[in-house]
């Protein structure tokens, strides 16, 4: 029930944001988020957006998969 | 279709090389007893397969996170009986509809007339009081930190838009001090915790220092995804193999040490903590959110004048075990044959969440 799905904001509205989910549009409260702008990421649950998803982070845990599935040393 | 952020978290590749420097890591050492805390990893980790894929590194034990499977049956009766009352409609998530009570489920008795909707967002229940004024809207608030949030947002838009009738059944609990709970109980036998994704996103991971300190216990938050839970994993064994236990964060993509503070401000700025009954575990101090007085107007338990039940029910069903982690599913004795998917006689069987459900799915892999 904790399920969220990362979304691309289009647009912002006042309290309220036009976000992308698969190909598919839909409208999000983002009262829970400060300064939100088109282009985010975000996690939307329950017709909210509950977090920022940060591209960079992301970036940084999958070079630690791959950091780790290629090490040759045992840690 | 390409889902960003979602399908690179799902690479069979680098999963393979995770589960090969992860047994490799772990050579020659007895299992690791871990609890994912989460409904939601529960499920990730069984149609992953991970349990099979690290067969005799750890033991995964699916922890009390499915909201479902611990609202007490004493909760379903009071959404029932609140359902009964002429001119209201019950707005629920999905997963509350077929969960029996002790007399009957909402989805049984709307062929009796109760009209029980199942929505996607608290804010489509403030809508529906909106456009049917002549009726009282219940909203069963039931969920975790990740859903605390969004129910709060509706009370707070629905007294804003001033709509008289409007009200949440509260059953909205929180996560760390059950971890405590758990890791305080010696038939538990927990060696490390893997942390909810995105309770965390609003909690933050800070907020279980108290748990990895208390109990000498490593903590890890992870993403839901089958890399982020065996990354998870890896990073619980090594922390294991060096004596340490702290805290740490591989879903740093989503959650921060300090979580949203906004979210949180939203939280108790409607809620304040209190105790809540948890099924099968019994009452949990400090682990409930219930609205706090100024917003008693939405209040269902206020505005109706009842009182949930918080008793222990009396069943041959062992979901207190499986929600504890004491037993796995089949070891209950109507898994499989007096409770399944199509025919439930717990939450963990109803709740698409939960570990009875997951296992009965998936298999024990």
């Amino acid at each position: 029930m904790c399920l969220g799905v990362p979304a691309r904001v289009v647009e912002v509205a006042g309290a309220s944001a036009t976000v992308e989910v698969g190909g598919a549009r839909r409208e999000v409260s983002i009262m829970l988020l400060d300064g939100v702008s088109a282009g985010d990421w975000v996690i939307l649950h329950a017709g909210f957006a509950i977090e920022r998803l940060s591209a960079e982070e992301a970036e940084r845990t999958l070079a630690l998969f791959r950091e780790i599935s290629d090490a040759t040393e045992i840690h | 279709m390409q889902l960003k952020y979602i399908d690179e978290f799902r690479d069979p590749g680098l999963a393979r090389g995770l589960v090969e420097k992860t047994r490799a890591a772990w050579a020659g050492r007895p299992p690791m007893r871990i609890m994912e805390v989460c409904g939601t990893h529960t499920v990730s980790i069984a149609r992953a397969g991970i349990r099979s894929l690290l067969s005799g590194v750890v033991t995964l034990i699916s922890g009390p996170g499915c909201p479902v499977c611990v609202t007490p049956d004493g909760y379903i009766d009071a959404a029932v009986g609140l359902g009964m009352r002429p001119d209201t409609i019950i707005a629920t998530f999905g997963d509350m509809l077929r969960v029996p009570g002790r007399r009957s489920s909402l989805e049984k008795e709307r062929g009796n007339g109760i009209d029980a909707r199942v929505l996607y967002s608290p804010l489509d229940a403030v809508e529906i009081a909106a456009k049917n004024k002549d009726k009282e809207v219940v909203f069963l608030g039931v969920g975790f930190e990740t859903t605390a949030p969004s129910i709060a947002g509706a009370i707070l838009a629905a007294a804003d838009r001033k709509i008289p009738n409007f009200s949440v059944l509260s059953s909205v609990r929180t996560i760390p001090l059950a971890m405590e709970a758990l890791a305080s109980d010696p038939e538990v036998r927990i060696e490390g915790f893997l942390c909810p994704a995105h309770v965390s996103a609003i909690i933050g991971s800070d907020a279980y220092i108290p748990v990895a300190g208390k109990f000498g216990l490593p903590c890890v938050v992870a993403g839901f995804e089958p890399l982020d839970i065996l990354c998870g994993i890896y990073m619980l064994l090594l922390q294991k193999k060096r004596g340490a236990a702290s805290v740490e964060n591989e879903y740093a993509r989503v959650a921060t040490a300090a979580g949203n503070r906004k979210a949180l401000g939203v939280i108790s700025r409607v809620f304040e903590p209190g105790d809540i009954a948890w099924r099968g575990i019994g009452v949990l101090p400090g682990t409930g959110l219930r609205i706090r007085e100024d917003f008693s107007a939405f209040d269902a338990q206020v505005k109706f004048g009842i009182a949930v039940p918080s008793e222990a029910e009396k069943t041959a069903c062992r979901c207190g075990d499986v929600l504890k982690g004491k037993i796995t599913p089949p070891q209950c004795p109507l898994f499989g044959k007096a409770c399944t998917p199509e025919e439930p006689y717990g939450p963990c069987m109803v709740s698409s969440e939960g570990s009875c459900a997951a296992y009965f799915k998936y298999g024990a892999a």
